[in-house]
């Protein structure tokens, strides 16, 4: 596919892979695009598949009952949606849904994982790939419930 | 054996300890809990300041509080200070209305390098009330605009019903020649914007790291991770500045409080580089 | 007579300079002995003075006895400074009076008193010194210790003995007086008529001399007064190693140390209080209960308090250790690059009246000796 080639390959995290890894993310990637207000995935599904953004906004909401949905977090450009396609069970703890419209690659996370079963080196790398991303955003997530301004 | 006299001390009454009479010209509620005051001196012009400073306003028979200017220096008219309501002394300043006296000390501190910043891309990152002591900084740039490369506002606050100058924030997102990127910690159903911390917006803004000056300013939880922020782009310790707060009591000098390890708040700064205060920045209880 | 000759006088003669003194309009403040130590206070003549008094000084400990001569200033330094007079404890800046025609501050007028500090040792005259840099060197000048300082008159006594917890040695201050004084006084204690050398340090000095009789010292005199001075140099009680002391302090502020001195300090800032150079204050307003006049009023303060650094709800230094190396590196190290001097002068008052007997100077060779030597807890980096 090599429109997204040439696509992956504009993504910061991406340049930093072998050229052996490139194939095997690319293998396992497709082309989205979602309209203002689209759901990427909902809270309880198979996280079978993440995205990284390559324009747009998605935001990060929780629903509770007779409530409009809560915005945890926004994410844009390079950004990666979603964490829980790392660790099991494997679903999504959240919605994630465009804000604007939104272009995003997918990432097929059950052949990936598959992919990472099978070479333990592999496997290590995508840890070492994703987990720098996700802490940021947690570390970020924390000092949003520090709450800083209250009373400043 | 008696001090060297100076013949430029006045032995008159009053003295850099006593606050000169002000007068409230305007007041406006910004936020629930946070009032912008004009003050105009009731004998004499206004003294002239920098972006940065701060004065002491001292409500009678309670105390004082640091204020930093939040008016265009260039402007005629008086002081403009915006002041939330914290403590009894800010209860009483932001009580006040027009027509109500006041005490001013000041101008005080060393201000924003907004001179030295010129020829430089520009960020301003401003954390809740900190966009305060910015505005006049982000106006005397945006007056010369011509003297500075890429300038970008970068703004995290707590909620958006708790935003601080959101007409001005619009009005300068207008312009076609400024960044302008706001976010919330904490979004309600009609914010469309970005919600999460004011260091996700640094990554995201436009400004060449090895030749940009940062002014950053707000609580130091904030400030501390917005100039780590910045710092992982590439930008200079020596290039980030910041405004610090310390305890303050007499503003001048002379009386201890503010001291920040060998710095004094109250000359040394409020606005310091980071490169000066970082090592002590991260310790505890300094 | 020229700045830098030197005289002898009796001790009627030295009773007749202080009267002298006096008349000149001076309050005259000097040693005397009450409530069980030697503090400073106004003194008309000779017999206010601690004469056959000595004090014998500890970590922590502080007793007066009885000297088997009579010596008038046999002893060093007490629990009061020169500064409660220079940097008065309490003081009225202005007042705030509301009226119908408005608002309007109005400057205390108290009388400001002329003084004569009388029996100054050398390593107050370096405190004074220090003070002077902090409240009159600066952008702004400090109207209240200006007024106090201009017309001070200064009549030094070098010490003829040390103190056990004095080390003004080390930090080059003493034990006899270069500079600073109008008059310097060395007691000879050697049972002649004229026992009392006097150095003349200014002109103003020199004048007040001519109110009494005085003659010229013989060089067995001033050789001998000398070698009083070298003597007590000699017999320091303390001692502190002041080579890069500033760096070594600034770059060990997550030391251990400051968790063991954290065991034993109370916080009570007595430290604060005797020290010479401690200059630190806060403010008060306080207002009628008409809401008319509102005064504002300065007294000293102590960065061991909690309110201190009190801001946005709590203080920046809660734990004891902090405290105590905010006190201790301002004093050693900081000082240093604000006012270009170390603010420590080694009169070891802060050793003597600590409850606990906490020494700088031990605290100071304990970071020295292991330098790097991080704090295991958690207080330390953010």
């Amino acid at each position: 596919m090599e429109g997204l080639d040439a696509i992956l390959r504009k993504l910061p995290f991406f340049a930093d892979l072998t050229p052996d890894q490139q194939v095997l993310i690319s293998g396992c990637a497709r082309n989205h695009r979602f309209d203002a207000g689209q759901y990427l995935f909902r809270e309880g599904d198979a996280a079978d598949e993440f995205f990284i953004v390559r324009h747009g906004q998605v935001a990060l909401e929780i629903v509770a009952p007779g409530r409009t949905p809560r915005v945890i977090s926004t994410l844009g450009e390079d950004e990666v949606v979603g964490a829980a396609w790392l660790v099991p069970p494997y679903r999504w703890m959240y919605d994630a849904r465009a804000r604007t419209l939104t272009r995003a690659i997918g990432i097929d996370a059950a052949c990936l994982r598959g992919k990472c079963d099978a070479d333990p080196a592999l496997g290590y790398d995508m840890m070492k790939l994703f987990l720098p991303m996700l802490v940021k955003q947690l570390h970020s997530t924390q000092l949003q419930l520090l709450d800083v301004y209250m009373g400043h | 054996m008696p001090a060297e006299p100076d013949a430029t001390v006045e032995l008159c009454a009053i003295d850099a300890f006593a606050p000169e009479i002000y007068r409230v010209a305007a007041a406006q509620q910004e936020l629930h809990d946070t009032v912008t005051l004009e003050l105009v001196p009731e004998n004499g012009a206004r003294p002239v300041f920098a972006p940065g400073q701060f004065n002491m306003l001292y409500a009678f028979g309670v105390g004082e509080a640091a204020i930093s200017m939040s008016g265009d220096p260039t402007a005629g008219g008086g002081y403009v200070h915006t002041v939330r309501n914290v403590g009894a002394v800010s209860a009483a300043i932001s009580g006040l209305k027009a027509g109500d006296q006041i005490g001013v000390r000041g101008p005080f501190g060393a201000g924003w390098p907004v001179a030295e910043a010129e020829g430089s891309d520009v960020v301003f990152a401003a954390g809740g009330l900190g966009l305060a002591p910015l505005r006049p900084a982000i106006y005397q740039v945006l007056k010369h605009r011509e003297r500075y490369g890429r300038v970008a506002i970068l703004f995290g606050t707590r909620s958006p019903g708790d935003m601080l100058y959101r007409q001005e924030l619009e009005s300068w997102r207008q312009r076609l020649d400024i960044e302008v990127d706001v976010t919330v910690d904490h979004a309600d159903a009609e914010w469309h914007g970005n919600v999460g911390v004011v260091t996700g917006l640094v990554r995201r803004a436009t400004f060449d790291p090895a030749d940009t000056v940062a002014m950053v300013c707000g609580p130091e939880v904030m400030m501390r991770f917005t100039a780590a922020a910045l710092g992982d782009t590439g930008l200079a310790a020596g290039s980030i500045y910041l405004s610090m707060e310390r305890n303050m009591k007499c503003a001048i000098g002379l009386c201890g409080h503010c001291q920040f390890g060998p710095d004094f708040i109250c000359k040394d700064g409020p606005v310091m580089a980071y490169d000066r205060i970082a090592e002590i920045f991260a310790l505890r209880e300094v | 007579m020229p700045i830098g000759d030197k005289v002898c006088i009796s001790r009627q003669e030295l009773d007749a300079l202080i009267k002298a003194i006096g008349a000149e309009g001076y309050e005259v403040v000097g040693p005397t002995v009450r409530d069980g130590a030697i503090v400073y206070d106004g003194i008309g003549g000779v017999a206010d003075l601690p004469e056959g008094w000595t004090d014998r000084q500890e970590a922590g400990r502080y007793r007066l006895e009885r000297r088997d001569d009579d010596a008038l200033f046999g002893y060093v330094v007490g629990p009061h400074s020169w500064k409660q007079f220079l940097h008065p404890a309490r003081e009225t800046l202005w007042r705030a009076r509301k009226s119908e025609t408005g608002l309007k501050i109005e400057a205390d007028d108290a009388e400001v008193p002329r003084y004569a500090f009388f029996g100054v040792r050398p390593c107050e005259i370096a405190a004074i010194a220090i003070q002077d840099k902090v409240f009159l060197d600066g952008p702004y000048r400090d109207r209240s210790y200006d007024l106090r300082r201009r017309d001070n008159f200064i009549v030094a006594i070098n010490c003829g003995e040390a103190g056990g917890t004095c080390f003004c040695t080390s930090m080059g201050t003493g034990p006899k007086a270069t500079t600073g004084f109008d008059l310097a006084l060395t007691e000879l204690g050697d049972g002649s008529d004229h026992p009392f050398l006097i150095e003349i340090g200014s002109a103003a000095g020199d004048a007040m001399l001519a109110a009494i009789s005085a003659q010229a010292a013989s060089d067995a005199q001033i050789v001998a007064a000398d070698a009083i001075s070298a003597h007590t140099a000699d017999n320091m009680g303390r001692q502190m190693e002041t080579a890069g002391l500033k760096e070594l302090l600034q770059a060990n502020l997550t030391h251990k140390q400051w968790d063991d001195v954290a065991e034993r300090c109370l916080t009570c800032g007595n430290c604060t209080m005797v020290c010479p150079t401690c200059f630190c204050t806060t403010v008060e307003d306080h207002s009628d209960l008409a809401g008319e006049v509102a005064e504002r009023v300065r007294s000293w303060d102590s960065c061991f308090t909690m309110d201190f650094s009190f801001i946005h709800g709590g203080s920046v230094r809660p734990s004891t250790g902090a405290r105590y190396r905010q006190w201790m590196t301002h004093k050693l190290a900081n000082w240093i690059d604000q006012f270009g001097t170390s603010g420590c002068v080694g009169c070891g008052r802060c050793i003597t009246w600590c409850p606990v007997g906490i020494d700088i100077t031990e605290e100071a060779a304990a970071i020295r000796a292991n330098p790097g030597r991080v704090t295991e807890d958690a207080h330390g980096r953010a």
